[in-house]
């Protein structure tokens, strides 16, 4: 879980607004992106969905290999 | 048909559905009013959420705020969508392994102490209200914009529907009318949307055209992508590029604490929480926030999407125009003062963010006072400033330059010349996203009082069957004050906003997870965290909003924190109050640690 609030603290936080200036020299191959601001307004909202998808079949499998004690 | 025709239809049709539904799945018990039973699927109840979620705000004036901001949009965007992380990783599974109907219920509980639960209370009452009352305005807006009725006759239409099926059918009712309403929403956002994408890039996914080259561009030969022509059409026109981050009062601490503040804001609006409770064990918890987050972010991936579409779309139709030629949606829009032109005397339109632009919106003013500033304009112009009033300068010092925000989403289906139909759909589709939020709401207000005031705190020995009534009584007074305020909306609104997010922020989302996290953390502490929170933020925010107080700095951050990013500071508050007193206070009582130690173990 603290991996995956990382991850959650990289691409939004990170990406999107620390160094966004610095990633804004990049574009995202083939597009007219930024990358910095495609991190601040698509990249971050993509790796929300995934982390939480992640996050429920990770849990949900170790609920079910841990019953109750 | 007529647009007004369509309208009507489609309104009357998605009225009647949501009535439908909730009459289907009427309810009998506090376990049905407040948690629906326990046993809406994972999926639905994602959908739910969704709706619950995507507010009136969300769907007509987000992608409009974007548009103007850029990428200090971004803000609304990750911490509207990124709070749901937290909600989903740190609190949402275990409160609904604590097993509570309400979030001041849980707050009580775990701290052992009803004062604490008042402290919630009277939160979760606040903020639901400033919420709501933004939805019911919104009902009203869009009934005076589509169908030509009187903002309060809308209003009033909003309250009567939201009463009948919340207080028939309670959290049941709700959630399976929010359901409905999702799919109207988000198909009357996507249309409009994917049509303008088609018609600029030619891509029919929004998030892939926004990144793509320009049409009329591949036409011409030399492929232009559409963000490098907004950022050099932006900069010709004087305002800063779309694309670059940090321009004007959006320095990078402002930008960082309010994207902070609103994703914890989210993780705590009681509306939103009180969602996990009515899934039927931890796992569907867990998904129904992984499918919630799915369908938020359909809308959210989009709307930045039309936020510069539209926003390449507006400055292109509208910059060297004559009178004659101007767009059909400007007139059609001109008329509801969203949008209005003050011309300099030449005749060509110009729209621009220096002092030569000549586009303008009405505000707060009544149609009387535009047409008198219109009138000494033209007066103005005619007797070559001899008399008259310069309408520009006028408009300029009222703060009104350039269009509404909400004309972004408004007239979109017009900007990609769609049929009549598709316009009278986001009606409906606006109708859908500010009743689905109330309505859920609405729901935390009668909860709060019925359940954690009257059940828990008054009278603990009341019938089922009593608190029931109080409920649905609870729920129709809740309509009438939020209609009340509806109708005469404090002048506010937009920054009272602000203070709901600022105040869960501060006071819900540290309560709640050190509570599950933080065994020792006993009730005193917990407490004065709380109140130290709370107190710091609502005195930073109403002395800078309403007393024109002056920003602070700390020393660093460039022209002081906006009130907006200070939630964020009144949590590190909270959290650091509570934890440094913590030792000097006794733990809680055994059984609580016992279920504490309970609720984080797998199941």
């Amino acid at each position: 879980m603290t991996a995956l609030l990382f991850l959650w603290f990289f691409f939004s936080l990170g990406c999107g607004i620390l160094w966004v200036e610095y990633l804004n020299q990049f574009h995202l191959p083939g597009t007219g992106f930024k990358l910095g601001f495609w991190f601040a307004q698509q990249g971050s909202i993509i790796s929300f969905v995934l982390i939480v998808l992640i996050y429920a079949i990770l849990m949900n499998k170790a609920d079910q290999t841990n019953p109750k004690k | 048909m007529s647009i007004l025709t369509w309208t009507y239809l489609f309104v009357g049709l998605s009225f009647s559905l949501y009535l439908f539904i909730a009459w289907r799945v009427r309810v009998k018990d506090t376990q049905g009013f407040y948690l629906a039973g326990r046993d809406v699927p994972a999926y639905a109840n994602g959908m739910a959420t969704a709706a619950d979620w995507m507010s009136a705000a969300s769907f007509i004036s987000m992608a409009g705020l974007i548009s103007t901001m850029g990428y200090a949009g971004s803000v609304y965007l990750m911490g509207w969508t990124g709070g749901f992380v937290l909600l989903a990783l740190c609190l949402a599974p275990y409160l609904r392994k604590f097993g509570h109907f309400t979030v001041p219920e849980f707050i009580g509980d775990r701290y052992e102490s009803n004062p604490a639960r008042l402290i919630a209370i009277l939160c979760a009452v606040f903020i639901s209200f400033t919420y709501v009352a933004g939805q019911m305005r919104g009902v009203g807006v869009v009934f005076s914009r589509f169908l030509n009725v009187d903002i309060s006759t809308g209003v009033m239409i909003g309250m009567l529907i939201v009463l009948i099926y919340a207080t028939l059918g309670g959290m049941k009712g709700i959630t399976w009318t929010q359901v409905a309403q999702y799919w109207v929403l988000i198909s009357a956002f996507l249309i409009p949307t994917i049509a303008i994408s088609i018609q600029l890039t030619g891509s029919a996914i929004p998030f892939i055209g926004m990144g793509s080259t320009l049409l009329e561009s591949n036409i011409s030969g030399q492929s232009v992508f559409l963000l490098n022509a907004l950022d050099s059409t932006l900069r010709e026109f004087g305002w800063h590029s779309y694309t670059e981050a940090f321009q004007g009062k959006w320095s990078q601490f402002n930008v960082f604490a309010t994207a902070l503040t609103l994703m914890v804001g989210t993780a705590g609006l009681p509306h939103v929480i009180v969602r996990f409770y009515t899934v039927k064990n931890v796992q569907a918890a867990r998904w129904s926030a992984f499918w919630a987050l799915l369908f938020i972010s359909i809308l959210y991936l989009s709307a930045p999407s039309l936020a510069s579409f539209s926003r390449y779309y507006t400055i292109h139709t509208l910059n060297g125009v004559s009178s004659e030629k101007l767009p059909a949606w400007f007139h059609s829009w001109e008329k509801t003062g969203l949008i209005l032109w003050l011309d300099d005397g030449d005749g060509i339109v110009r729209y621009s963010g220096d002092s030569t632009n000549e586009i303008f919106r009405s505000g707060k003013l009544s149609t009387k006072e535009i047409e008198a500033i219109k009138a000494q304009h033209a007066l103005w112009l005619t007797t070559n400033s001899d008399s008259g009033i310069n309408g520009r300068q006028l408009m300029i010092d009222k703060g009104l330059n350039g269009p509404d925000r909400d004309i972004i989403m408004l007239a979109a289906p017009e900007m990609a010349g769609l049929s009549n139909w598709i316009i009278a759909f986001v009606a409906a589709g606006g109708l859908a996203a500010a009743l689905s939020t109330a309505s859920g709401l609405l729901l935390v207000i009668s909860s709060s009082i019925a359940n954690d005031l009257y059940f828990r705190t008054l009278n603990p020995k009341a019938s089922e069957k009593n608190q029931l009534l109080v409920g649905r009584i609870a729920i129709a007074f809740a309509v009438f004050v939020a209609g009340y305020f509806g109708l005469n909306p404090p002048g506010f609104v937009g920054q009272v906003v602000a203070f709901a997010f600022g105040l869960a922020s501060a006071s819900f989302f540290p309560a709640i997870l050190l509570g599950i996290f933080n065994k020792r953390v006993g009730t005193i502490p917990a407490i004065s965290g709380l109140l130290v929170g709370i107190g710091i933020t609502a005195y930073y925010i109403i002395n800078c909003v309403f007393f024109g107080g002056s920003r602070w700095t700390f020393g660093f951050v460039e022209n002081g924190i906006t009130p907006e990013a200070f939630g964020f500071i009144g949590m590190l508050l909270n959290f650091t109050v509570t934890l440094v007193l913590t030792p000097f206070f006794p733990a809680p009582s055994k059984s609580m640690q016992a279920t504490i130690e309970s609720v984080r173990q797998p199941e």
